[in-house]
């Protein structure tokens, strides 16, 4: 089967700064991802670039057999215009360190405005969907709250729901956990451990829940200097990793 | 304090003036501010060129000189406007300028993160400005506002200028009437400052509004 993702010699720099250099990454339709690695490393840019947050300096990413920044015009190859963009980006969803919900809307109007705005759906439709993705996260009693009343965990957790009830066929979770209290994180990465299930959904996780990717990921990448240093079965990376790096890396983070 | 007495009605023509024409420009102003703070932020060159333009030019000028060349050069190509008409544009073109700035700053002190949400769950860049980035930044925006309408009811003093009969030439004309200094602009001061109470007043109630409809009432 072919992959729903393929980065293939993907460059990125700031100024002189290289981010992911010559970077070639596939993952299938409905695996479970989890990168790994020292900050700084690329992992979050990888999903950057994939949600159109950041272009990309050189290389190709295909989306589902799709060219993500190139089009087919008249049998060429040309820049992807803004149409095209916005065809790619529905197929795929994200969720941001900082949970960024519009403070202005109540919880309910988060998830359903986009639904309205974006997909077209129905005054009725859209908060039927919104409220059963809003219970799924577990929050169908905070309907009417703004973020700004919500703790870190609860504001992801609609972060999440917002983001699924778009229906992406790819979902990236960027460090998702990472700006919770420590009391908070469980309750976030129980969701995330019930999409886990959802056998079509393609995840992409950036983490530093070591314990948490070697759970859920069907595979684990560690990223170094923005290449991939190896890549393999959670089991495998974690406890008897092929790289020296790997290993300097995991003992650093494990010991801490 | 008799000759404040008999003059009411002249002061009292006056203030309605200066309020007429604080409103209409004011008006003015905040659409320019809003057509042009957005023009600037344009993914289409011409209009950020034609928005800058408007904002340099009207922003560089005095506000008198604006005022005397609408009214006295203007009539020299053929275009003769009323003086109220021509205080109110000068006013609100000019004003707008600096509220264009302000529109532009609001807009872009927005966490860039609410556009990265907004692009990740694929609104188009104008529905995101519309409903996510606007929504957010006008709170932001209304004190400066509140500012720049105080600035335009003190610059309508200028007006009295081009023949408008506004509350400061009721009272250069009562002082070159009655040879009384002291009351008419006295008179005048405190008028300028009671509508001036109004404007600060107006402006807290919208903050007030704005953040209570914003969700952030309850904190």
């Amino acid at each position: 089967m072919s992959p729903i993702i393929k980065l293939t010699n993907v460059c990125k720099s700031f100024g002189s700064l290289v981010v992911l250099d010559g970077l070639d990454m596939e993952v299938a339709q409905g695996e479970k991802v989890a990168l790994i690695g020292p900050s700084g490393s690329g992992k979050s840019t990888v999903l950057r670039t994939i949600m159109t947050l950041e272009t990309i300096s050189g290389g190709e990413i295909e989306i589902d057999g799709e060219a993500l920044w190139h089009m087919r015009r008249n049998g060429k190859l040309v820049a992807a215009d803004e149409a095209h963009l916005r065809k790619m980006r529905s197929k795929v969803g994200m969720v941001f360190q900082q949970f960024n919900l519009f403070p202005h809307w109540s919880v309910l109007k988060n998830v359903v405005n986009p639904l309205r705005t974006v997909l077209g759906l129905s005054a009725q439709d859209a908060r039927a969907r919104a409220e059963e993705l809003l219970a799924l996260v577990g929050l169908k009693d905070k309907l009417n709250a703004y973020p700004g009343n919500l703790s870190g965990g609860q504001q992801q957790r609609v972060a999440i729901a917002r983001a699924l009830a778009m229906r992406p066929r790819i979902m990236l979770f960027d460090e998702v956990t990472s700006a919770l209290d420590p009391e908070l994180v469980g309750e976030v990465l129980n969701v995330l451990r019930l999409l886990a299930h959802e056998h079509d959904l393609t995840m992409i996780m950036v983490t530093h829940q070591m314990g948490f990717a070697r759970e859920i990921a069907d595979r684990v990448l560690f990223f170094e200097k923005g290449r991939i240093v190896e890549a393999g079965k959670p089991d495998k990376v974690f406890t008897n990793p092929d790289s020296d790096r790997t290993r300097a890396f995991l003992n650093a983070v494990l010991q801490g | 304090m008799s000759l404040i007495y008999e003059a009411r009605w002249v002061f009292l023509e006056g203030i309605l003036t200066t309020i007429k024409i604080t409103i209409a420009a004011s008006l003015l102003a905040f659409a320019m501010a809003f057509l042009a703070g957005l023009g600037r932020l344009s993914p289409f060159a011409p209009l950020r060129w034609l928005a800058l333009v408007y904002i340099e030019v009207f922003r560089g000028v005095a506000l008198l000189v604006q005022l005397f060349w609408m009214f006295f050069v203007l009539p020299f190509f053929g275009i003769v406007l009323d003086p109220i008409v021509t205080a109110v544009l000068a006013l609100g073109l000019c004003n707008g300028a600096y509220g264009a700035e302000i529109v532009r700053g609001a807009i872009k002190s927005v966490p860039h993160g609410q556009s990265e949400a907004a692009c990740a769950l694929n609104y188009s860049r104008q529905q995101a400005l519309w409903k996510i980035l606007i929504p957010q930044a006008i709170p932001m925006m209304l004190p400066p506002f509140g500012n720049l309408a105080i600035e335009l009811l003190k610059a309508t003093a200028l007006v009295s200028l081009i023949t408008v009969h506004d509350l400061s030439f009721q009272a250069l004309t009562l002082q070159q009437t009655t040879m009384r200094t002291i009351e008419p602009f006295t008179v005048v001061l405190a008028g300028y400052f009671l509508i001036a109470i109004v404007i600060t007043g107006l402006f807290r109630l919208a903050e007030r509004q704005t953040n209570a409809r914003l969700g952030r009432g309850a904190r």
